[in-house]
């Protein structure tokens, strides 16, 4: 259950980095605490759209259902389930790869780190480490 | 319907204090007033190019016409522009014998190129674009590693002796936005990829240069009149 939970509040705070980067994007938010200047680089960058989406929208969304799926993970009827932590391992599993791309993109064509992506990296693969625990310490399904 | 144990109890509290923290933190972000920032994806309306190809120094009757292509965060740009346009403003410009357009190419790994493009733009709503561009590149280092490169911009506008309230009007609005996208754009499609690049009729010349190489270019394009020094 810990696992289920650790995967729940580092997603909730994904979702809350994405929306700071996306309210930015929108031009809500002025400028972007970052320090360095390397955020408004890559957020500004036509690398921060994929496939005609905002980056940072599909991070909203992305981290939405990471919460969801980790919060409907932990009710009591599911919680001795295994297949909302496979689940759960599956999105997270898409995170990482995104944000792998994401970081290939802001190390080898942008040639600018932003420290907020950084952070959203560190917190998707937090996830995904936290949800193969909770998928190893659930039952195996059983046989029909 | 059973009480939740202790443990989720608790859970839920630290969820409920993320949760509020959170949107405390970008409620904050929200409510502060926004400082300028100029977008790189606009549409480019006609509007944003009618009547617009760069910012002209020179006669129009100067037999040579260079358009550069620049960026006021590049450090090329700037020695460009404090040491060499001065010597060719004077032994080319001002003679009559070359006219130079200067055109926005800000490169995406400058955060401030746009804006400080856009300040100049909006020094130039009031006459005074040669100046504040001068102005810009001359304080390039200490605006480029500036948190708020904008209130420098502002700073100089009023050095400049802008109109502030219209200069800010005009900042907000993000009004030239789409120019300095346009200018971007016709730069990619003429093949400018860095900064500065010049074009000579047509042509591009990419690198580093200095007025006696621009003398030379211009005296091979347009022979002095004899007698003339």
């Amino acid at each position: 259950m810990i696992y289920r939970m650790g995967a729940a509040l580092m997603s909730l705070t994904g979702l809350f980095v994405s929306a700071y980067l996306y309210l930015y994007k929108i031009g809500r938010i002025g400028t972007l605490a970052c320090g360095s200047g390397a955020c408004e680089a890559v957020q500004t960058s036509q690398w921060s759209r994929f496939a005609g989406v905002e980056v940072a929208l599909i991070g909203v969304m992305g981290y939405a259902l990471l919460f969801a799926v980790a919060l409907l993970a932990l009710q009591p009827a599911l919680a001795a389930r295994r297949w909302p932590a496979d689940l759960l391992t599956g999105l997270a599993a898409l995170g990482v790869a995104f944000t792998a791309y994401l970081t290939w993109l802001e190390l080898f064509v942008i040639h600018a780190i932003c420290r907020w992506c950084v952070g959203s990296a560190a917190i998707v693969v937090s996830v995904l480490v936290l949800a193969l625990l909770a998928r190893r310490g659930a039952p195996e399904p059983r046989a029909a | 319907m059973a009480a939740p144990p202790v443990g989720m109890k608790r859970f839920y509290a630290i969820l409920g204090v993320v949760a509020v923290l959170g949107i405390g933190l970008l409620g904050y972000q929200l409510s502060k007033p926004a400082t300028v920032s100029i977008p790189a994806n606009v549409t480019i309306q006609p509007s944003d190019t009618a009547g617009f190809r760069g910012y002209v120094k020179g006669s129009d009757s100067a037999p040579v016409e260079i358009t550069e292509y620049a960026d006021y965060q590049c450090p090329f740009c700037q020695t460009f522009a404090t040491l060499q346009m001065p010597t060719i403003e004077e032994r080319l410009i001002k003679p009559g014998r070359l006219r130079w357009r200067y055109r926005d190419f800000p490169l995406q790994q400058h955060p401030y190129s746009r804006l400080a493009a856009h300040s100049a733009a909006c020094a130039d709503e009031q006459g005074k674009f040669w100046p504040m561009h001068e102005r810009i590149y001359e304080g390039q280092s200490e605006w480029a590693s500036a948190s708020d490169a904008g209130a420098i911009f502002r700073r100089y506008a009023g050095e400049t002796g802008l109109d502030l309230g219209r200069y800010d009007g005009c900042m907000k609005a993000g009004k030239y936005a789409g120019r300095i996208q346009a200018g971007y754009e016709e730069g990619v499609r003429a093949g400018v990829t860095s900064t500065p690049t010049l074009m000579v009729g047509g042509r591009l010349y990419q690198g580093r240069f200095d007025s006696d190489a621009i003398t030379r270019l211009v005296d091979s394009l347009a022979p002095r009149t004899a007698g003339a020094k």
